[in-house]
């Protein structure tokens, strides 16, 4: 089963990451692509570069970033694994890492599972 | 606690058990280096699995849980040797002093956690794929001990009764015990023989998955899952074998086909109708991208060859714009590697496609009196589905029904009835 992470980040010291921090991230990367649990991940850039496109009230807007909220989504990871437990156990070393190395750094991952094929099959 | 947040015992289990799952395989490799026999191996391993849901769920998941659960079964393993009177033997036999060992087991670690842990698994892999050990036992073990899956989840997932599955594991551990089988690298020689064995292990783990996917139970098809999984481990392992990431790339195109390729009501699709919007488009692109890696290291071998064929289809958007002429010439490279009538059977139908009906029928009819193929339900589909396309209606009809009596498969068999009833 698969699972998109996404990393929001609630506050955070001012300057860049702590090289540290990156290099650790880069090596936990490495061990969950080599697991064969990471399929797929990336950061994202902020909101200030993306846009929000929006119905409400039968209106559609855009609206270009940064958003308003105070959590900007930093990153999405996409694992495939074998239960709900081994995602979170794979996000929990990730937002150590932040605990760790980067402190003052606050923020949450949200480990929400995709559906699947599995979703869709016939009824038994 | 385990993790702060609301947990119960049973949440903060599954979690230990998240951690063995991710963990289990090294673990059990690093100490079958240390005590070279892969059930005593397990059984530390284990050990040190019942110690952590004793202590996790109180004092946290330690920072390494991985190191954690070594070092805690090297402990284990250390004592077992003090008490048992086949100390000395032992102490022998893995010609080290294990008193030394104990005081520098913290220094070990660290050790066996950087520089080992790659070739600890691949020496667990090749000896739970060990040509010695047949087919069954090779496929049980290295879910096992690769794949951290209980010997009850084997026995659903293939089907057998779980006793039928405990045996097979313990008479694969005796078996490698008793022909004193090392646990080690293949030399280089045999490595191709060797490499071979192993892909095919989880190749079959695959197709015993993929071969069910129109059940109702999803742990079979879950097995796809996990010979993926086992193949990325692989190829992070064996970076610079072709062969590792053609057989990646396979699994992963014709699992992104899983989602197209059964009706709501379970009947299958064949490949040529399916619905490609609903193709896995991230498997797809892994499996392509595995593929070129697999090319840029040389030449392709019969499981990158295998997913080239694949790949003419995962790259085409609709089924007429398919590139049969390629298709032929790679299944006429994959016949001259691995000869064998069913490649030649595939190859009619590509010829057939590419060349015309009548092409295609001259290869089937080479095949006809092939020992291998008979009771072969494939061989009269084909030719069954060539001589309709050229007009030939009778007979056609007559090879379908035959296809039809020789499958065992119901809704294969339906859908051979339905095409001589349409003739």
């Amino acid at each position: 089963m698969r699972y998109l992470v996404t990393l929001k980040v609630a506050a955070q010291p001012d300057g860049p990451p702590p090289a540290d921090l990156m290099e650790a991230i880069f090596k936990l990367g490495q061990e969950a692509t080599e697991a064969g649990a990471l399929l797929d991940n990336s950061g994202l850039a902020p909101s200030s570069e993306g846009a929000r496109v929006e119905v409400s009230g039968g209106r559609l807007t855009v609206s270009d970033g940064p958003f308003a909220e105070a959590k900007e989504v930093i990153s999405y990871a996409l694992y495939e694994v074998r239960s709900k437990e081994e995602a979170v156990e794979w996000t929990a070393r990730f937002v150590k890492l932040h605990r760790d190395l980067w402190p003052g750094w606050e923020g949450q991952a949200d480990v929400l599972r995709l559906f699947g094929p599995e979703d869709f099959a016939p009824p038994a | 606690m385990l993790y702060p947040g609301r947990m119960t015992v049973a949440d903060s289990h599954r979690a230990v058990e998240a951690v063995w799952q991710i963990e289990s395989a090294r673990v059990i490799a690093a100490l079958a280096r240390m005590v070279n026999d892969i059930g005593l191996a397990e059984e530390l391993a284990q050990d040190a699995l019942v110690a952590a849901l004793e202590e996790w769920p109180r004092k946290g998941v330690p920072d390494n849980p991985g190191a954690w659960l070594t070092l805690t079964a090297k402990h284990r393993a250390i004592d077992q040797f003090r008490r048992r009177d086949t100390y000395q033997r032992k102490l022998q036999e893995l010609g080290r002093d294990m008193e030394l060992r104990q005081e520098s087991a913290e220094a070990e670690l660290d050790d066996a956690l950087d520089d080992h842990i790659g070739d600890d698994l691949l020496r667990l892999i090749f000896t739970a794929c060990h040509p010695a050990l047949p087919v069954e036992g090779r496929l049980a073990l290295t879910l096992r001990l690769l794949g951290g899956l209980s010997t009850a989840e084997i026995a659903r997932a293939f089907l057998v009764p779980e006793p039928t599955v405990g045996q097979r594991i313990s008479r694969a551990k005796r078996t490698l015990a008793d022909k004193r089988i090392p646990i080690e690298l293949p030399p280089p020689a045999e490595l191709p023989a060797r490499l071979a064995s192993l892909l095919e292990v989880i190749y079959l783990i695959f197709n015993e998955g993929y071969a069910a996917t129109a059940g109702e139970d999803w742990i079979r098809p879950s097995l796809c899952q996990e010979a993926m999984r086992l193949g990325r481990v692989l190829v992070g392992l064996m970076p610079a074998e072709p062969e590792v990431h053609g057989l990646l790339a396979l699994m992963e195109i014709q699992a992104s086909r899983i989602p197209a390729r059964t009706a709501r009501d379970g009947t299958p699709i064949l490949l040529l109708d399916q619905d490609r919007s609903r193709w896995d488009r991230l498997l797809v692109r892994r499996g392509l991208d595995a593929l070129r890696r697999a090319e840029e290291l040389g030449t392709l071998g019969p499981y990158g060859l295998q997913a080239a064929i694949a790949a003419c289809h995962a790259r085409t958007l609709t089924p007429q714009a398919t590139d049969w002429e390629r298709i032929a010439a790679l299944y006429r490279l994959l016949a001259h590697l691995t000869p064998s009538p069913v490649v030649e059977l595939n190859r009619a139908v590509a010829v057939g496609m590419a060349y015309g009906p009548a092409r295609g029928l001259e290869i089937v009819d080479s095949l006809r009196d092939e020992p291998a193929l008979r009771g072969y339900a494939h061989l009269p589909a084909v030719r069954g589905d060539l001589l309709a396309k050229l007009g030939r209606a009778e007979e056609a009809a007559a090879e379908f029904r035959r296809a039809a009596e020789l499958t065992r498969n119901v809704r294969e068999r339906d859908l051979f009835l339905e095409r001589a009833a349409a003739l």
